[in-house]
């Protein structure tokens, strides 16, 4: 943490970048760190905990280890995203926003990530699923496990 | 003094030049995005590894470039000079095509592109009927450059333009030039770009900054980003000029952090162009001193409605504020500022270099030059497209995109965003430029073209877009905070078959309030989504409403899957892949849905084979029908 810290100057205008190097490193904003950067920025922590909640990049709470983001954008919903959206969230038993109990996954929605020749899209883990069916959702999320043994 | 710096950059040019000769033959890659999706990079690297084993590095060399535009058909590569077109390229395929084509000189059929009006196979690029109708000039040199290294763009006469404004002219000849070009805003609302720059020029301040708009956020609108990523050094060179022109010292350049590839290969250029003095102290030698930083958004939408975008980049909440101070006059930390879109900031090189009266040969009488559109949705070719303004929908849609997606009916195009409107099929001849798109309801915004074909629900499409708003408002005025929450309710219900018919009404009259007393330009624009629905396909809200039926067959709650007894084959397929078991049968025996167990996936409907379509959607009375015929079965059994 102080290193991150140690890299950016003493002003309001860093938080964002500090914020999305702590959301890198530690996948999260853990509470603890906040009064350590109100400190180093010299503004309060409220500021800090209104702007970390303002923005979708940054989360309180810890990301599973594997992130399913599911693409609403609008060339995906009307090619279907929405009933994928709904089978991710029945197979996983989560709706979207949340981790699974055994902190295995996370899903998430993205208004667009631009591949619209690919909708609907799935992204696992970074790798781009497009032209998505329902009944492949299933055998996606089988793959993952299995790779965890 | 300034001709030795002039002359130097000629000579980076020249020795670039003579260094990419040797090469006779490039074979270009696209490496856009979406490119990316279809994997590419590993397409790249066996290209690479293909050319070394067969001895031919020294003839061919390999390029990753930006976007081509036609992700429809990626991986896309095109082998020049020769300008031979390979669509949906697999690694498979590589040491056929070296060997075949690059060595022997013969075209593999089976790669080309076929035009499917005529069914004859296309061999070069700019003889695809997908590029044929499209004017490209900002997205010209896309599929040449590689955005990873500044020496192709300065090869195609790049930082040309640079050198001209820093040493020929002054900062009111730029302005002159600009305005006279008649160029206005790319991100949506269409201010004359340089009357801006003037304002912001004339504003008395020792410190300016200008920015660069890159936070793209409307769903379906792609081109910005493919800017940044294949042809990043267009943008940064528009935005010096722009600096020298207002008298700006520092530029700020915000990305959405969801294109991480625009980020990488922005900041890279960026880097390079410091080291060629393009950027900082002393730029090309001139007394002209400009440094340009990378923001990374943090996804908001409201980041880029620009008093938003200045909020965020100070590090605070991404809150609008009232204008006026206008930015130009007040903006990032009190500052004079000039907000510009990437699209916008990128067409200045071409005028600085073209001439104003050149752009202002193209387009319309109000609205100059290209523009990028997004073709997305249900339609043949999806991509980036560049056309004249003025161009009809009809040969958008039709010409370049080749029409809708599996012969279905074409039922509108949804253009500029979530603040934009649903144009229907008696509006595909209208001529698009700012002011006609304004006229119909809805607005050119970035450039996003979703296409709806008869299967998707108007209803279920106003709903989607006020959801996104409603969820994307900063929450600072009543208006939009409150009024889209009350849309979405709504819609919601219609869809649900619980309309009440007053909704209209209501819908109407709320929108009405929000658009005139929202604070920004996301509340202002917010309903329109809603009012051109209501304006073209009032047929389908009363539908939802009186008949509580969905013509498209979307909406969840108002339709039925049905296996029609006649056509069913019992081939077991559906009962095994229906999530919750909810159809039951055996082998040569016709199946059943259970219509309580049903959760409406849709997985039977997709995997029915089209030979069978055994599978059907039903509304309405239809519907009605169903349910009561399936529960008496049930009673029965």
């Amino acid at each position: 943490m102080k290193k991150i810290l140690s890299e950016f100057d003493q002003s309001q205008k860093e938080l964002i970048h500090i914020l999305h190097e702590i959301q890198k490193v530690y996948n999260y904003i853990p509470y603890e760190v906040i009064p350590e950067v109100a400190k180093k920025l010299k503004i309060s922590e409220s500021e800090i905990y209104g702007v970390l909640t303002f923005y979708n990049a940054f989360t309180l709470e810890p990301r599973g280890e594997h992130l399913v983001t599911i693409c609403m954008g609008t060339a995906c919903h009307v090619r279907g995203a929405p009933m994928i959206l709904d089978e991710f969230q029945r197979r996983l038993g989560i709706d979207a926003g949340q981790t699974s109990e055994d902190k295995q996954f996370t899903l998430e929605t993205v208004n667009c990530v631009g591949a619209c020749a690919l909708g609907p899209i799935a992204i696992i883990d970074g790798e781009y699923h497009g032209q998505m069916k329902t009944q492949e959702v299933q055998k996606l999320l089988k793959g993952i496990d299995g790779k965890d043994g | 003094m300034e001709d030795v710096y002039i002359t130097r950059l000629e000579k980076i040019r020249a020795d670039i030049l003579a260094s990419q000769k040797k090469a006779k033959t490039i074979i270009t890659i696209c490496g856009g995005t979406g490119c990316h999706a279809y994997g590419c990079l590993k397409v790249a690297k066996a290209f690479e590894e293909e050319i070394r084993k067969q001895s031919l590095h020294r003839q061919v060399s390999v390029r990753t470039t930006g976007c081509h535009g036609f992700c429809e058909r990626g991986p896309i590569v095109v082998i020049q000079p020769a300008g031979i077109f390979y669509q949906r390229v697999k690694v498979p395929d590589i040491q056929e095509i070296v060997t075949e084509t690059i060595k022997n000189k013969k075209i593999l059929d089976r790669l080309l592109y076929v035009d499917p009006r005529t069914e004859k196979s296309i061999v070069k690029e700019k003889d695809v009927p997908f590029y044929k109708t499209q004017e490209r000039i900002v997205f010209g040199n896309n599929g040449f450059i590689d955005p990873k290294d500044i020496r192709d763009y300065i090869a195609l006469d790049g930082y040309k333009a640079l050198a001209k404004v820093l040493f020929d002219m002054t900062a009111e000849e730029v302005i002159e030039e600009i305005k006279g070009s008649g160029l206005r805003g790319r991100g949506g609302a269409g201010f004359p770009t340089g009357q801006k720059w003037e304002i912001c020029r004339k504003a008395d301040s020792e410190v300016k900054y200008i920015i660069c708009n890159a936070d793209e956020g409307d769903p379906g609108a792609y081109m910005d980003r493919s800017l940044l990523e294949g042809n990043p050094h267009s943008v940064i060179e528009g935005m010096i000029i722009g600096a020298y022109a207002i008298g700006a010292t520092e530029g700020y350049i915000y990305v959405r952090m969801e294109y991480p590839l625009a980020v990488e290969n922005i900041t890279l250029a960026l880097e390079q162009a410091k080291e060629y003095g393009l950027l900082g102290s002393a730029i090309l030698g001139s007394e002209f001193h400009f440094d340009i930083h990378v923001f990374k958004g943090a996804g908001a939408f409201v980041s880029g409605e620009e008093t938003s975008m200045m909020a965020s980049i100070e590090g605070r909440r991404a809150f609008p504020r009232q204008r006026p101070p206008f930015p130009a006059q007040k903006g990032l930390w009190g500052r004079p500022t000039n907000i510009n879109n990437v699209e916008t900031w990128a067409n200045v090189p071409y005028i600085i270099n073209r001439g104003s009266e050149w752009f202002s040969g193209i387009g319309t009488r109000k609205s100059k030059g290209t523009k990028i559109f997004s073709l997305v949705g249900k339609i043949n070719n999806t991509g980036l497209v560049e056309v004249p303004m003025g161009i009809t929908m009809r040969e958008i849609v039709y010409d370049i995109g080749g029409g809708i997606k599996d012969s279905k009916k074409f039922k509108a195009v949804q253009t500029g965003g979530p603040s934009g409107g649903c144009l229907p099929a008696q509006l595909l001849d209208l001529p698009i430029d700012y002011e006609s798109l304004i006229k119909a309801g809805s607005m050119m915004g970035s450039g996003g073209m979703i296409v709806m074909d008869e299967g998707n629900c108007m209803v279920d499409v106003a709903r989607y877009f006020l959801n996104f708003t409603q969820e994307e408002s900063c929450g600072k005025c009543v208006p939009c905070r409150v009024g889209t929450k009350q849309l979405v309710e709504i819609l919601t219900r219609i869809t649900q078959g619980k309309g009440e018919e007053e909704d209209i009404k209501r819908l109407e009259r709320l929108s009405k309030t929000i658009k005139a007393t929202s604070l920004c330009g996301l509340g202002q624009t917010a309903p329109n989504p809603v009012l051109t629905t209501l304006r073209y396909f009032r047929d389908e809200y009363e539908a939802h409403i009186k008949e509580k039926a969905c013509p498209a067959l979307v909406c969840k709650d108002l339709i039925v899957y049905y296996i029609e007894p006649d056509k069913c084959v019992g081939c077991l397929l559906c009962l095994k892949n229906c999530p919750v078991d909810a159809i039951s049968g055996e082998r040569k025996k016709v199946h059943v849905i259970d219509q309580d167990l049903c959760i409406k996936c849709g997985a039977c409907y997709d995997i029915c084979p089209p030979k069978v379509r055994a599978v059907s959607k039903y509304t309405g009375k239809k519907k009605d029908r169903i349910l009561k015929k399936t529960s008496k079965r049930r009673v029965k059994r």
